[in-house]
């Protein structure tokens, strides 16, 4: 079974607690429709689990099929190093068909980033290393497509359904009690 | 029990992928319609081998899909990316436009799936190649090979493995 082996550091983008039972790693793609649906499945998982889950994305962009998908996860980083990866990430997926540079500079501004910097962080690659970075840890711990959900550093093989990944959580937790 | 229909192509290895330590049977195919490409011309860097059922299925377009985005990885290596079925060349030819692959896609089309048997990943029975991974030295020898089932995208974690685990 395939295992994370990059694990989960404060450099990552969490939602919940470090102490929480089971953390739900997703390794996704901004412009992956599949993710677009997750998305949603996600924030109902979390809503269902509250403080018990902490949930991490990491970003594995598809660029040779998804043109937008790099420069998309860039936004969000860049967003993330002023505090503001959620809220970025967040409108990105709800506005996954209209990825490209205006949504960019109009999402910066509805956060009140500065869309000069955006744009420059954008031309420079300023984000492209960390973005790299996850894409091979993801694909040294058997990411082959996405969206690609780890649960307590074991790979979900199973699909991402509402249902099938609160079973899989709950399963976890059983797990993780008992250890 | 012998199978007549492979009786033209020699030798066949039977009971699994080639494993690690054998040498790679080398092979002429066609990469594109008017264009063939040796394996033994690659000695000196690694070659990965990547045999898949068949082009536009969705899960090979998945995996060839990954190996593209993951080829500047594999390139770190020195290492060049080869996939291979059946199918013909003006077949591959669609499908890597189709996908923007950016490596050469192999026809063991005529007669047909010959190298895979070679390599123990024919599926005589379905009439196509195995998901079977080989990672070839420099020398032309099998450093590390994987059979996959045939449903499940084996990923890139084994081969980047393999790559990193070859003698400098």
């Amino acid at each position: 079974m395939a295992t994370l082996k990059v694990p989960v550091t404060a450099e990552d983008h969490a939602q919940g607690p470090e102490s929480a039972d089971v953390t739900l790693v997703e390794y996704g793609d901004y412009e992956c429709p599949h993710c677009g649906h997750a998305y949603r499945v996600v924030q109902q998982v979390q809503k269902r689990f509250g403080k018990r889950l902490r949930f991490v994305f990491r970003n594995f962009p598809l660029n040779e099929m998804h043109p937008n998908a790099e420069a998309a996860a860039e936004v969000a980083e860049f967003a993330g190093a002023q505090g503001k990866f959620w809220e970025m990430h967040d409108r990105l997926f709800e506005n996954q068909e209209r990825l490209g540079e205006a949504l960019f500079l109009d999402l910066g501004e509805e956060l009140k980033l500065s869309t000069i910097a955006l744009r420059q962080a954008l031309e420079q690659g300023t984000f492209e290393a960390r973005v790299r970075a996850d894409f091979k840890g993801g694909v040294r711990s058997g990411v082959n497509g996405t969206p690609t959900f780890v649960i307590n550093g074991h790979r979900h093989d199973g699909s991402f359904d509402f249902e099938t990944l609160v079973s899989a959580i709950h399963e976890a937790m059983g797990t993780a009690k008992s250890a | 029990m012998a199978q007549s229909s492979a009786s033209n192509v020699a030798p066949i290895h039977t009971g699994g992928v080639l494993p690690a330590g054998s040498v790679a049977p080398n092979f002429t195919l066609h990469v594109t319609p008017d264009q063939t490409l040796t394996l033994g011309d690659l000695r000196g860097r690694p070659v990965i081998l990547a045999f898949y059922p068949a082009d536009w299925s969705p899960v090979c377009g998945d995996q060839m899909a990954l190996y593209n985005e993951i080829l500047p990885e594999f390139r770190k290596f020195g290492a060049e990316l080869l996939g291979v079925s059946v199918d013909g060349a003006w077949c591959h030819d669609a499908f890597a436009q189709n996908r923007h692959l950016h490596f050469p896609l192999l026809a063991d089309f005529e007669p047909k799936g010959a190298v895979a048997r070679q390599y123990g990943a024919y599926r005589a029975a379905d009439g196509f190649c195995e998901r079977a991974l080989f990672v070839v030295d420099k020398e032309g020898m099998i450093a590390w090979s994987y059979c996959s089932p045939v449903a499940v995208n084996p990923g890139a974690d084994g081969i980047l493995q393999a790559l990193e685990d070859l003698p400098k």
